[in-house]
């Protein structure tokens, strides 16, 4: 059963087969793509949406999650408190079906580094899965939004959170965990979908043994082959609290059955107590979804110095490169590459800068190895201007959609530099010290977002929109060659896929930082549906109220975002669209 | 060289610090319009010692005990964890009009002047052979040595970046403030079991754990490195009030100065090591280590 579902799922299935109108997890395919083959709304009629259906969920932080959608069911999983709403789309008006309130720890607030968010939930076998910002993955008949078992998988105390969404495929639910600003050490773990017993959990540092390093471990390059090298590159026990968080999408392919996963930014963030490659953090796993085991990693940012957490999805295709066909993954990092990546092995075949860049000069194809720049190396109490990408990278948890018909990722991303400046002193938990603080800008141009359609065969953009504020949501494709973002002022927006032009948009509520889906309903319709209520890291001086006045405020990304109060305000709506809207 | 930290001397700790939990104060969590001003509405962390505990067993807590009463006012307190974002929950929230304990150059509150100055010391086992003079001591890149670890995304405190320049980095050990109990008691617990050899701990927590330890330990202040830009071992401590407050800050401003014998006397019971008033921030060349005589001998009072 489980098998069957996931070869339906194929990406590269997706294209060609009739699209099942449903939405099942947050990336729709498990190779990510983000595409949808409903075609009822095109490039001609898309100036035609309309309002078909709005809920305020009455939540203040940012709402980043998709909204799911099987079985005549959509189903939204808000920020802290993850309050899950389910509602009957088998005809028109959409009602109420049930809500579930997982009651997290109030305390788990306080270790969410960047905006108590939640990146949503998955629908497998009539089970709804999803995780609460205090470490448990809970599932739920998702007919009834009855609990059938939560599992504890993380601790508050020691700084660890969950707010990704769960991928599910052959039986089991694969989730990470958050929280690399506070000493925690990340994994990845595979919970029976039946039970909520954990099949195993792999660590992102220590000995091979912990990392689910065995025999079949075949990375491309040299460095990163040998015994135990998540221990070999830290200083002594450095790599208990090295960070490595996986936090970020988890893709599959069930030909190759290989989970692929980012792992996030090393610990502690200044780079000089921590020498060496700092394994396995900052880079990108297979492994093997029944056992766990690695088959290969890729490093995109050995010994990071900048916050580039390497957890950027990996959007699975099949490209024509060179005369052959490759089975590719697709990366637009952190660290400002995108990356086109043989998932077979893990070789690079390119990695080209999508945004302007001063923290390194290229990656080395031979070696693999990202070629920094020193000059922008942060040391302690000395300032470094002009780092670019900031720390929120080229691009950050925003997902990327990819078109099998226009051969175009569709990436939503920020345009910021940053200074690293020495801070007055700060003082937690009664210890004081002098940080390194962050003052991000606009980068060239003066606009803070983008959003680029990136044609990575030829390793150039095909076009890009620029935004005022960074485009914090997720993208969506659809076989009507739309492409659907939303900015962080409030505007969710439908421009054509092979050109970029404008469409059609709608000022919502609040801005915009969640992922678009599109379904078709019980009344045969197709719907497009987002969350509205801005937040999330770039969002939190209005979510959180923060204090326009401290530029170091949200890690520095206030400095950049003090516009943004009078742009929007906070709040978290699900709205969905339709070309009939509500008058039907 | 002149000696300028000043170490307490040894008093029954122990026992008088649980007598401070005979606190009159009502432990209210609910905003209070601070127009009012009859109550000195205070946030604190509920488990934070030395600072600060629910029972009301810290040292900020007696200091702002005394505030009150000098003052003439009740004291009302709202308990929250010191963690991320802490002053825009609590002062920020107006669920308090008073943080008892900010570094006095802190830019998120309006600061009274000082009450104490401290330094990160090295905590050591006094069964240890001499204590380092500097870091360039080559011990330190033997020992296993070590750090409090702070958000954001686990900046070292001072200690950790003298270390890291003097080349001390495969045998240093970090120690992040999340955990089951306060960094500072977790390192302290790994010197006793001989887990590390020496450790960097911001003062009042170092003489407070210290005091406790079931080994006896001795307190040395090493100065920081010439080359380390920016990065003080000594920090003034001052009471932060939302920015604006100047009526409030300014009553404190008078309690401090009227007070600060009697506030002296509480932060010696909590083994608080301090330095003279007129220090600079931050001058390694004013400042040697302290003679074991000067200060507390923690094999008297432990268990």
């Amino acid at each position: 059963m489980w098998a069957f579902a996931a070869v339906l799922l194929a990406p590269a299935a997706a294209a060609q087969a009739p699209d099942d109108g449903e939405w099942r997890s947050a990336g729709k395919d498990p190779g990510l793509n983000r595409f949808s083959g409903l075609a009822q709304v095109t490039t001609a009629n898309a100036a035609q949406l309309k309002l078909a259906f709005h809920f305020p969920t009455n939540l203040d932080r940012g709402h980043e999650a998709a909204p799911i959608v099987a079985d005549n069911t959509m189903i939204v999983v808000g920020p802290f408190p993850n309050i899950v709403y389910a509602f009957d789309v088998s005809k028109f008006p959409f009602t109420p079906k049930w809500t579930f309130d997982p009651k997290p720890d109030a305390s788990a607030q306080g270790v969410a580094c960047c905006d108590t968010v939640n990146r949503g939930g998955a629908w497998a076998d009539g089970r709804f899965f999803f995780s609460t910002l205090d470490n448990q993955t809970i599932a739920l008949d998702a007919k009834t939004g009855k609990e059938l078992w939560r599992t504890k998988l993380g601790e508050i105390k020691r700084g660890e959170s969950m707010t990704g969404a769960p991928l599910v495929a052959k039986g089991k639910v694969f989730v990470g965990n958050s929280g690399g600003e506070f000493g925690v050490r990340g994994w990845i773990a595979a919970l029976d979908a039946a039970t909520g017993r954990i099949a195993w959990r792999a660590y992102s540092t220590g000995p091979d043994k912990d990392v689910l390093i065995g025999p079949a471990f075949k990375p491309f390059y040299q460095s990163d082959q040998g015994a135990d090298l998540g221990t070999k590159t830290w200083p002594a026990e450095a790599w208990k609290i090295g960070g490595g968080t996986v936090w970020g999408f988890i893709s599959y392919d069930p030909q190759l059955d290989l989970i692929y996963h980012g792992t996030a930014n090393p610990g502690p963030w200044n780079p000089e107590q921590r020498p060496g490659d700092n394994k396995w953090t900052a880079g990108l796993f297979a492994r093997r979804p029944e056992t766990g085991e690695a088959v290969w990693f890729y490093q995109t940012s050995p010994h990071d110095l900048h916050d580039y957490d390497g957890v950027n999805e990996s959007v699975l295709a099949d490209l024509a490169i060179a005369g052959a066909t490759r089975k590719v993954l697709l990366r637009p990092d952190r660290n400002g590459y995108l990356y086109v990546i043989d998932r077979t092995n893990g070789q690079v075949i390119s990695a080209t800068p999508f945004v302007h860049t001063t923290t390194s000069t290229g990656v080395d194809l031979q070696t693999g190895a990202l070629k920094y720049n020193p000059a922008k190396t942060p040391r302690a109490g000395e300032t470094v201007r002009s780092i670019c990408p900031a720390s929120p990278g080229a691009k950050d948890w925003q997902p990327a959609a990819w078109s099998p018909r226009t051969k175009l990722l569709y990436i939503p991303h920020q345009n910021l530099c940053q200074d690293a400046v020495t801070s007055e002193a700060s003082y937690i938990a009664g210890t004081p010290f002098v940080g390194v603080e962050a003052k991000m800008y606009a980068g060239p141009g003066g606009h803070r977002g983008v959003f680029t359609a990136w044609d990575p065969v030829n390793r150039r953009k095909a076009w890009e929109i620029r935004e005022k504020f960074p485009v914090w949501s997720g993208a969506l494709a659809t076989a009507g060659d739309l492409v659907f973002y939303g900015t962080m002022d409030g505007w969710f927006k439908a421009v054509d896929a092979r050109d970029g032009k404008l469409l059609w948009q709608y000022k919502m509520e609040s801005g915009v930082i969640g992922q678009p889906v599109t379904f078709r309903g019980g009344d045969g319709r197709q719907y497009v549906a987002v969350l509205a209520g801005v937040g999330g890291w770039a969002g939190a001086i209005v979510a959180g109220a923060l204090d326009p006045r401290d530029a170091t405020a949200a890690l520095g990304f206030v400095a950049a975002m003090r516009d943004l109060p009078a742009a929007t305000r906070k709040g978290g709506h699900l709205y969905v669209f339709s070309l009939q809207g509500g008058g039907q | 060289m002149r000696s300028l930290l000043r170490w307490p001397r040894t008093t029954g700790l122990g026992p008088a610090t649980r007598t401070a939990s005979l606190l009159t104060a009502s432990f209210l969590c609910v905003p209070v319009p601070s127009s009012a001003q009859e109550a000195l509405r205070v946030c604190a962390d509920p488990d934070n010692l030395p600072y600060s505990r629910q029972d009301g067993g810290g040292f900020e807590n007696r200091i702002v005990q005394l505030a009150a009463a000098d003052l003439g006012l009740a004291l009302q307190y709202a308990w929250l964890p010191d963690r991320r974002g802490f002053v825009r929950k609590t002062l920020g929230a107006g669920l308090c009009d008073l943080i008892v304990g900010v570094p006095a150059h802190f830019e998120r509150t309006l600061n009274t002047r000082p009450y104490y100055r401290s330094s990160y010391v090295l905590v050591q086992p006094r069964a240890q052979p001499s204590a380092p003079a500097s870091f360039a001591d080559p011990r330190l890149r033997r020992w296993r040595v070590g750090v409090q670890l702070v958000g954001d995304d686990l900046a070292a405190t001072p200690p950790g970046h003298a270390l890291a320049q003097a080349g001390a980095l495969d045998n240093v050990v970090g120690f992040p403030l999340a955990g089951e109990q306060p960094a500072a008691e977790r390192m302290v617990q790994a010197l006793a079991r001989g887990e590390l050899d020496a450790a960097f701990v911001w003062g009042p927590q170092a003489g407070y754990y210290a005091l406790h330890a079931p080994v006896p330990l001795r307190l040395h202040y090493v100065p920081p490195p010439a080359g380390l830009k920016d990065q003080p071992f000594a920090f003034a401590i001052a009471m932060g009030v939302r920015r604006g407050d100047r009526a409030l800050r300014d009553r404190l401003d008078d309690f401090i100065a009227r007070r600060q014998a009697d506030i002296d006397r509480i932060l010696a019971d909590y083994g608080v090591p301090r330095l003279p008033e007129d220090a600079q921030r931050s001058d390694p060349e004013e400042m040697s280590a302290p003679e074991p005589a000067q200060r507390t001998d923690p094999g008297g009072v432990s268990p």
